[in-house]
């Protein structure tokens, strides 16, 4: 097993290549990453360098074309697809860019979905759900459809889910992508706080006022990793809803 | 996961696509109650004409001049020599599984009374035909030993004919004339109604066979003989026995073929047994080419939803279910739909098949085998179309089910 030291996510030397031949793209060239515990990491670059894919393979929805993915020193390419499943159902949150809810289907169910994976008993999975449903701030809408609900809903909505197994590490891509600056800072005010909270946070984003929110930034450009450090220090006019700055662990 | 939340969530998806079930279920539903449908249709027509033929006397038999290669019932009765009345008189001395022996003979003619005519068929039988047909008199009696020694011009008629001919009058006494001979009606035979063939068993004039003989026929042969066995087990001792006294009589040589054929009812029960067999069959192959169409409704529409359940399969992989999980929610789904898609078919078929034995006058058959098959089937047609979409997607990467359009 892995050493104590083991950060809770690893990426060596990962490429990414879909397709094959002339047609070949090249997402990722060789990406070193590490993710400890309680770290909340923003990761930044232009569309297209590869920073969805990226997250994919931390997710462990993806696997990289070479190269490993570490989860606390285990290395993610020997295990079992009910093993991986069970990794993305009980330790790792997923919250997509395009929210990836299940359509004519309630809010509360939404929520519930990973716990009846989990095998999680029907009273306590409704009681979780409502819990972390009440903590996204959207309690009273917890029989709503996704249809019914506007963009930024819908986005806590796939927080809560992502929230509601208390997962050890949330993934976001950017989960503000498709939402005005308002909602967007209501989103990010929720991230930051699980933040505080302990939570681990990797985000993907092209917002440098999203970022800001998070006290490490990494940046990708054409695949490969060109900046990692903690945040630059802010503008003067600094987004209202900015955190204050802590300085990278 | 447990099973229970399987099935849960299998009919939560179900129920959440209300209309998409039941348009899946609708090919399924039509084409199981078409099966059943059609096969009890034709079933019930085979034991109908089955049921008939017994009607005509379950122990009887034929006898006609012309070999057994001949066609059945018909064939050419000039080939051969006709019988005589010494080899009726014969085979009932002689034959001891023999009951009851007649004479036949039969023409159409115009049959008149007063200023009504109705053209019909006259028979011209000894007494012991309403033996063997089992038929007797619903008015004034049938003919007897005594109308055939004096070749008496007495007839019995159809309760047809009496309609027509007579209709509120006593037709008792009255004179009818046939084929220029003048009888007297003695009595009007119960009715037997359509036969399935479409033919009406009640449209006939009956007449002495000697009276035949000599007024119409203008000769006493024989044409065809009719039979009865003393029991139905005793039908092929009977037949044995008539066959050996014929060639004996007949002079046909040892090693010869038979220039006359001895046929039962049972012949002729599986010659209809073999045609309403196909009939059955040709119903039945409609009714599932009904069911395979209806399969490949259920495939379009899982194909048509194939997007959307691949992308929902993404989510439900990315959230932590196994492919296990996917294929069981799926599997629980299809067979749901498949088989509440038969019952519901087999309910309309059975109600169907009873609408339809009503309309037709026939008896009412439940076609087991033919259910089971067709349920069966449904529920494999919808667990391969539904289950094999999902299959597939249940083995792609969560990313790529996520991805897919
Ligand atoms: N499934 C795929 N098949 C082929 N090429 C792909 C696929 N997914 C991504 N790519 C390519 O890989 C590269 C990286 O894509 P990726 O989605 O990781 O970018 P991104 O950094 O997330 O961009 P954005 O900010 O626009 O979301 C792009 O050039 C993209 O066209
Ligand atoms: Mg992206």
């Amino acid at each position: 097993m892995a050493e104590a030291a083991a950060p809770l996510l690893e990426l060596r030397a990962v490429t990414k290549v879909y397709g094959a031949g002339e047609a070949a793209v090249h997402a990722l060239r060789g990406i070193d990453l590490k993710i400890e515990r309680g770290e909340f990491v923003a990761i930044l670059g232009t569309s297209g360098c590869g920073k969805s894919t990226a997250m994919n393979i931390l997710g462990a929805l993806d696997v990289p074309t070479s190269g490993h993915f570490y989860i606390e020193g285990v290395a993610v390419e020997a295990l079992h697809a009910d093993v991986l499943a069970a990794l993305r159902n009980r330790r790792i949150g997923f919250i997509f860019q395009g929210f990836n809810l299940l359509r004519r289907t309630s809010a509360l169910d939404n929520v519930e979905l990973p716990l009846i994976y989990a095998g999680v008993p029907r009273r306590e999975r409704r009681r979780r759900a409502l819990e972390a449903i009440a903590a996204v701030g959207l309690g009273g809408r917890e029989g709503a459809r996704p249809s019914q609900l506007s963009g930024g809903q819908q986005q806590r909505v796939a927080v809560a889910r992502a929230l509601v197994t208390r997962p050890e590490v949330i993934l976001a891509d950017e989960p503000t992508g498709n939402l005005d600056s308002r909602t967007s800072r209501e989103i990010m005010d929720l991230l930051a706080e699980l933040h505080r909270a302990g939570q681990t946070i990797v985000m993907v984003t092209h917002d440098h006022d999203i970022a800001a929110y998070a006290p490490r930034h990494v940046t990708f450009r054409d695949g490969q990793v060109i900046a990692d450090g903690p945040r630059p220090a802010p503008p003067a006019e600094a987004p209202a809803g900015a955190p204050p700055q802590e300085a990278h662990a | 996961m447990k099973l229970r939340d399987t099935i849960s969530v299998a009919l939560t998806a179900l129920a959440r696509n209300k209309m998409r079930s039941l348009l899946t279920t609708l090919g399924v539903v039509i084409g199981v109650a078409a099966v059943i449908m059609m096969q009890a249709l034709g079933m019930g027509a085979t034991d109908r004409v089955t049921g008939e033929i017994a009607g005509m006397g379950s122990n009887m038999l034929i006898v006609t001049p012309g070999g057994a290669h001949r066609q059945p019932f018909g064939g050419s009765l000039l080939s051969a020599p006709l019988f005589e009345e010494r080899d009726l008189v014969a085979i009932k001395d002689e034959c001891a599984a023999v009951r009851y022996a007649a004479a036949t003979n039969t023409r159409s003619v115009n049959a008149v009374y007063g200023e009504k005519s109705r053209s019909t068929s006259l028979f011209g039988v000894t007494p012991e035909w309403f033996e063997i047909r089992e038929w007797g008199a619903a008015k004034g009696r049938i003919l007897d030993e005594e109308d055939e020694q004096q070749a008496g011009k007495r007839c019995v008629i159809g309760e047809s004919v009496r309609r027509d001919l007579f209709g509120d009058q006593d037709p008792i006494g009255a004179d009818l004339r046939v084929h220029d001979l003048s009888c007297e009606v003695i009595g009007v035979l119960s009715e037997k109604g359509t036969s399935t063939f479409g033919s009406d068993q009640d449209d006939l004039v009956i007449l002495p066979y000697s009276t035949f003989s000599r007024r119409i026929a203008g000769s006493d042969a024989i044409g065809i003989m009719q039979i009865s066995a003393r029991s139905e087990d005793r039908i092929d001792e009977a037949k044995e026995q008539i066959e050996a006294l014929l060639r004996q009589r007949r002079h046909v040589l040892a090693g010869e073929d038979d220039d006359f054929s001895v046929r039962d009812m049972r012949e002729l029960q599986k010659v209809m047994g073999t045609v309403t067999g196909v009939l059955t069959t040709l119903l039945a192959s409609v009714a599932a080419i009904s069911l395979l169409v209806g399969g490949i409704g259920i495939m379009n529409i899982m194909l048509v939803s194939v997007t959307e359940r691949t992308r929902e399969i993404g989510i439900r992989m990315a959230v932590g279910a196994r492919s296990g999980d996917i294929l069981q929610q799926f599997l629980i789904e299809a067979i749901t739909l498949a088989a509440s898609g038969g019952v519901i078919g087999i309910l309309l078929g059975l109600a169907g098949a009873a609408g339809l034995a009503q309309a037709f006058d026939l008896p009412l058959r439940v076609p087991l085998a033919g259910t089971g098959v067709a349920f069966a089937f449904a529920v494999a047609v919808g667990v391969v179309f539904g289950v094999f979409p999902a299959r597939k997607a249940a083995h792609l990467r969560p990313i790529d089910a996520l991805r897919f359009e």
